[in-house]
């Protein structure tokens, strides 16, 4: 295997992580944990298949699954902005429910309790028009957050929402709307998934929800440095299938590096980690 | 209660009722402000004055009440509704964000695009377009957590009119700054009534009051009971108005103290011979921000002695009592109470050697806002009120009872919250738990012992540090009232950056000269 297709199989294998992670730094810095991007990812692929299946056009399938993680993302947001409820255990609670609800329409229009029947996709590699978007997601965000007025009051809400209040910035439109924004983009990562194997699979993200989590992190809440580590990530499990059979190094402890990183991140090794001050506060 | 005026109304609230839950803020409070003037609003601590400018700005609803704004009727309108009618307000907690810039702060919700992009060197252009007209100086590209305090005040008075603020409105601006930077803002609110714009500033300070304004609306317990004309009054009426009783008081509120306050050259003489009670020596202790923020201090307190730190928050003072009082690990140098070394001592056992803390932020470190009066009177304690391994109630209760009549703090219900409490009452409660009767201390750090606290609780405090100096306890006073650490002082030491550029008698110590020394005006001595 030669370099260029090592360089191939990172970017496969980042790309998911790189829509999620870049839905993560703008719900997060709007002040709202993100701990549910693994469910709107299941909930994308999942709707993803479904408008594919239905319609036969992998781009209807693609707006589908856009769709399918804004109303999980919207039920997160409801919750926890309107309801005030706390964040981390609606996060959970949204994760498990994606679970929940794609398994029991997997059962309920496709007859099976493990996938669904084959449906279309895109071509694979960089003939993939989702590969190159999850490249510009990174970018597209950073742009967002840093570029737009729409970003000065996101970071604005996520640091200090009482001081956006007070001159005039509504804090709840802006959350809504980044919340909605990340389970859109997290979404896309499922869809990826699900489009790239042409079918879904029960609990097919596996944990890639939470990785992206673990980019955020490590990246510290920047768009750039937590596309870094997507990067990062995706090569090291890209490490980890090469040495695979070849038993220099477990498989178990290249699968950790995410959180192991995570956790050094986290203890101020790499710079401080400091989070948006306001995040998982609920305000008024 | 009415004033003759020339001018009319830039703002009438009449009648302003507004509640939280079963605490009444305002009730039918009145305020009338002309046009083009300085207007004070004096009272208490939880007199109700920054509730109604929190109505006037629309961040809160009055429950009944009208309010008019340059005659137009104005009553229940909303934030985006008050800056549009140029109804700027500077809150007491600064609203800006510490990871923006000053110009990312100066204009967000109004931000100047180009292209659909947000134009930040527009932004900062606008900083110094507005620097300029208002000599309010300020770099743009700045982040607001690098600002000194006054720094960002400027940016906050700035913010407002760059919002096209006419009426700006100021809650307790003062209480942060030091003196040349409260003469520095009150020129600039000079300036901004002479551009025919009108001026509401809340304030403690009486001498500010009679300085700045041309008249005054003083609030007690939520109602407005005077208006005054500031060339017709005088501080000891506005005092007596606001707490409704007469207080001991000459030209400066602190004077009430110097009165009771012995021979500061008797305490100087006593001193020498008594073995001293706290010892620092080359105390060095880190920040999360700089690893010399106490840089290399060195001093002791004798039996009986008061010590006071003046000198601008952020110096180092937090860092030291901290330190002190083993909240924070010193990184070299000495800590000892008595002739126990307790440098690395845990703050427990600090506490059985005698070492009593009243911290600088009741809310945060000195209350559990949530407990009773009675469970935040024995925190710390609480191992001397148990019986068979479980807290005594009984004991607790009575306990209570007895420093609750002892320190006055209202209302005397043993088994309310913290949190229900006035500024002034919690500050007692913290006091009464650790200058109280159960507390057998002989230092006292006092970190802003009464900060935020009204007229009538200030003076309770004094007398009893006072009190407390004369039972022969050693204390350091941290204040940033330069008066009260004057007042109440023997020696003073001025603390800039980590260091002590000065340590003298307090005798000897004049504000203005404090002043020169906080702001390197005069170097150490």
């Amino acid at each position: 295997m030669n370099s260029f297709e090592i360089i191939t199989q990172i970017l496969r294998i980042a790309a998911p992580y790189l829509f999620a992670a870049a839905g993560g730094v703008i719900a997060e810095r709007s002040g709202i944990i993100s701990l549910t991007l693994e469910g709107y990812m299941l909930g994308g692929a999942f709707a993803a298949v479904v408008g594919t299946f239905y319609t036969g056009s992998p781009t209807i399938g693609v707006l589908c699954g856009i769709g399918g993680g804004m109303v999980l993302a919207l039920i997160h947001a409801i919750s926890c902005i309107r309801y005030r409820a706390d964040q981390v255990i609606v996060g959970i609670a949204i994760n498990l429910f994606a679970i929940g609800i794609t398994r029991f329409f997997l059962k309920l229009l496709f007859g099976s309790s493990s996938n669904s029947p084959r449906v279309a996709g895109f071509a694979s590699g960089y003939a993939n028009p989702l590969l190159w978007l999850g490249l510009l997601a990174t970018p597209v965000v950073a742009f967002l957050l840093f570029r737009t007025t729409f970003g000065l009051r996101v970071r604005a809400t996520g640091e200090k929402p009482e001081a956006a209040a007070s001159v005039g910035v509504s804090v709840h439109r802006v959350q809504y709307t980044a919340v909605v924004l990340s389970g859109a983009l997290a979404a896309l990562g499922g869809v990826y998934l699900a489009l790239d194997q042409h079918q879904f699979t029960d609990q097919m993200t596996a944990g890639r929800g939470f990785i992206a989590v673990a980019a955020v992190i490590f990246g510290r809440w920047s768009p750039l440095r937590a596309g870094a580590a997507c990067l990062l990530f995706a090569a090291a499990e890209t490490a980890q299938i090469h040495l695979q059979g070849n038993h220099v190094v477990a498989s178990q402890f290249i699968e950790m590096i995410p959180y192991v990183l995570t956790i050094v991140a986290l203890a101020g090794v790499v710079g401080r980690a400091i989070a948006p001050s306001a995040l998982g506060r609920a305000e008024t | 209660m009415t004033t003759p005026r020339t001018s009319p109304l830039a703002v009438r609230m009449h009648d302003i009722s507004k509640s939280f839950g079963p605490v009444r803020a305002n009730r039918n409070a009145s305020l009338e402000v002309a046009v083009g003037e300085i207007h004070a609003l004096v009272g208490e601590n939880g007199a109700g004055k920054s509730t109604l400018m929190r109505i006037l700005g629309g961040l809160l609803n009055a429950d009944s009440g009208i309010m008019d704004v340059n005659g137009r009727d104005v009553t229940g309108w909303s934030t985006p509704d008050a800056i549009a009618a140029g109804v700027g307000v500077v809150h007491q907690h600064f609203m800006l964000v510490p990871t923006l810039t000053v110009a990312e702060n100066l204009v967000l919700g109004k931000e100047p695009t180009r292209g659909g992009q947000f134009d930040n060197r527009r932004a900062i252009a606008d900083v110094k377009r507005l620097g300029e007209e208002t000599g309010l100086v300020i770099d743009g590209t700045r982040l607001i957590s690098d600002l000194s305090v006054g720094e960002a005040q400027r940016v906050e008075i700035l913010k407002t009119l760059y919002r096209g603020a006419k009426i700006l409105v100021l809650d307790e601006p003062t209480a942060v700054l030091s003196p040349p930077e409260v003469k520095d803002l009150a020129q600039v609110l000079r300036r901004v009534r002479d551009g025919g714009g009108t001026v509401i500033i809340i304030t403690h300070r009486l001498d500010e009051v009679m300085d700045l304004s041309e008249n005054i609306t003083v609030m007690r317990a939520g109602e407005t009971v005077a208006r005054f004309r500031t060339r017709d009054t005088n501080p000891a009426e506005i005092a007596q108005a606001m707490v409704g009783r007469h207080v001991r008081l000459t030209t400066r509120e602190f004077a009430i103290v110097t009165e009771t306050t012995p021979s500061l050259q008797r305490s100087a003489e006593s001193h020498t011979a008594a073995a001293d009670a706290l010892i620092v020596r080359d105390l060095v202790v880190a920040s999360s921000r700089k690893p010399h923020e106490v840089d290399t201090v060195s001093f002791t307190i004798h039996p009986g002695e008061i010590f006071g730190i003046a000198g601008v928050e952020g110096n180092g003072q937090t860092e030291l009592i901290e330190a002190i009082a083993g909240l924070r690990h010193a990184t070299t140098g000495y800590v000892g109470i008595g002739n126990r070394d307790v440098t690395a001592a845990s703050p427990r056992e600090r506490a059985d050697l005698g070492l009593s803390h009243i911290p600088e932020d009741r809310q945060r470190r000195g209350l559990i806002l949530d407990y009773s009066i009675a469970d935040n009177l024995i925190l710390g304690m609480q191992h001397r009120f148990t019986r068979r391994g479980a807290l005594d109630a009984h004991a607790i209760t009575e306990y209570a009872r007895a420093q609750i009549a002892a320190f006055d703090i209202r209302p005397p219900d043993p088994l309310l919250p913290a949190r229900a409490l006035s500024g002034g009452n919690q500050q007692k409660v913290v006091v009464a738990r650790e200058m109280g009767g159960g507390r057998d201390y002989s230092v006292l750090l006092a970190s802003q012992p009464t900060r935020g606290v009204d007229v009538g609780a200030i003076e309770f405090i004094h007398s009893q540090l006072i009190a407390a100096r004369e039972a022969g306890k050693a204390i350091l006073l941290v204040s940033a009232e330069l008066n009260e650490v004057l007042s109440l002082s023997d020696r003073v030491a001025v603390m800039t950056g980590g260091r002590f550029v000065v340590v003298m008698p307090a005798a000897d110590a004049t504000e203005e000269l404090l002043g020169e020394y906080m702001t390197g005006a005069r170097a150490a001595a």
